[in-house]
């Protein structure tokens, strides 16, 4: 039997056995954070989906528990889902953006090539920049 | 006469939840509204990841106004959850801020080579107005420089003349942190991205598998960074 028991059998109030599967993952120095994935998930259903996962992944799926269960705690309508919102709204602004300055540049360009034939490279370059779409595009 | 029998209720057909959890559909049922018959896969992937009586916790602590999209997100983190059962949603957050990081360093770059080509013509033509004749005749439109001598067009500095490289070293236009932030750095695994519940489709099932190599595969016919 361990000694010190983990956050989660602490938490749940029972024996901490040698092969408890939260042991190594919740050590006792951070209750808090057990305590979240519990209030949301429950502990049979965390027991569960480690047990699943190879050994070496379940501290990564873990991690990643915690920080979904703390996002869902404080905001309990949209949790971490509300990130993934921000983002792809944050995305979508700066590809407006990066296409606006895209359509500039080569406006620019244009300008200059017909006034001056040194700049007609650019204009050029930055006419099959836009054709191809930003380059985050593709994947 | 015959009475009805059945221990579902009599003329509504049971909701998804209670379908799956094998029990009566009261009329009252918490799940009722959010978990349609039509769906039985939403409440399964809740189920499985948050289980029924979580689910019933959360609902019953949040305002009835608030619950289809607390049932919805949920569904999302579920779907994620079970689909990449290390990171989840957190894959998709990180591969996320990757992209908003690349664009904005694409967008840092080409605001120098604009500015750095803007800097070139006004030089270009400082030097043009201190030039000393204009052939005799000619339209002030009429320039003597030299043909490109090929390769990228240099820049020139406006404040010491030099020619400095165009290429804009790191961008670096995202904001702090490294790679992901403060987020997971995830490497060498594949990562998902899936449309939002409340915006588009939620039965639509577009989903773009990316390696962090850069090889990319388009596996759905749905929308890439579908945006809000």
């Amino acid at each position: 039997m361990n000694s010190t028991r983990c956050a989660a059998c602490k938490y749940l109030r029972k024996k901490c056995p040698p092969d408890c599967i939260f042991s190594p993952l919740f050590p006792a120095s951070d209750p808090q954070r057990f305590a979240h994935i519990h209030r949301i998930y429950g502990a049979g259903n965390i027991a569960r989906m480690l047990q699943k996962l190879p050994a070496h992944l379940r501290a990564q799926a873990a991690e990643s528990l915690s920080f979904e269960a703390r996002c869902r705690i404080e905001d309990p309508v949209y949790g971490c889902v509300k990130i993934i919102s921000q983002l792809q709204q944050e995305i979508f602004m700066a590809q407006s953006q990066l296409a606006k300055t895209l359509a500039q540049f080569q406006v620019f360009c244009n300008s200059l090539s017909i006034a001056d034939p040194q700049f007609q490279h650019a204009a050029e370059a930055s006419s099959s920049f836009i054709d191809q779409g930003p380059r985050s595009n593709h994947l | 006469m015959r009475k009805l029998m059945g221990s579902s209720s009599s003329y509504n057909t049971p909701c998804a939840a209670c379908k799956f959890l094998r029990r009566k559909c009261m009329p009252d049922c918490i799940f009722a509204p959010y978990f349609p018959p039509e769906e039985p896969q939403k409440f399964a992937n809740v189920h499985k990841i948050f289980g029924a009586s979580n689910v019933t916790k959360l609902l019953s602590e949040l305002l009835p106004h608030q619950r289809e999209d607390a049932v919805n997100s949920m569904a999302y983190e579920a779907e994620a959850r079970v689909r990449d059962p290390v990171y989840g949603c957190v894959g998709a957050i990180s591969y996320l801020q990757r992209q908003v990081q690349r664009l904005q360093k694409e967008l840092y770059a080409i605001n120098a080579d604009l500015l750095n080509y803007a800097c070139s013509e006004i030089h270009q033509t400082a030097e043009r107005a201190t030039a000393p004749s204009l052939p005799l005749g000619g339209s002030s439109l009429v320039r003597s420089v030299a043909p490109p001598q090929g390769g990228p067009l240099p820049s020139v500095d406006l404040c010491s003349g030099s020619n400095v490289s165009n290429e804009v070293g790191g961008g670096g236009g995202g904001g702090g942190g490294g790679e992901g932030g403060d987020f997971y750095h995830f490497t060498g695994l594949p990562l998902h991205v899936y449309p939002l519940p409340w915006n588009g489709d939620s039965s639509r099932n577009s989903l773009i598998t990316i390696n962090e190599g850069g090889n990319g595969k388009y596996v759905s016919n749905g929308e890439k960074g579908h945006p809000i």
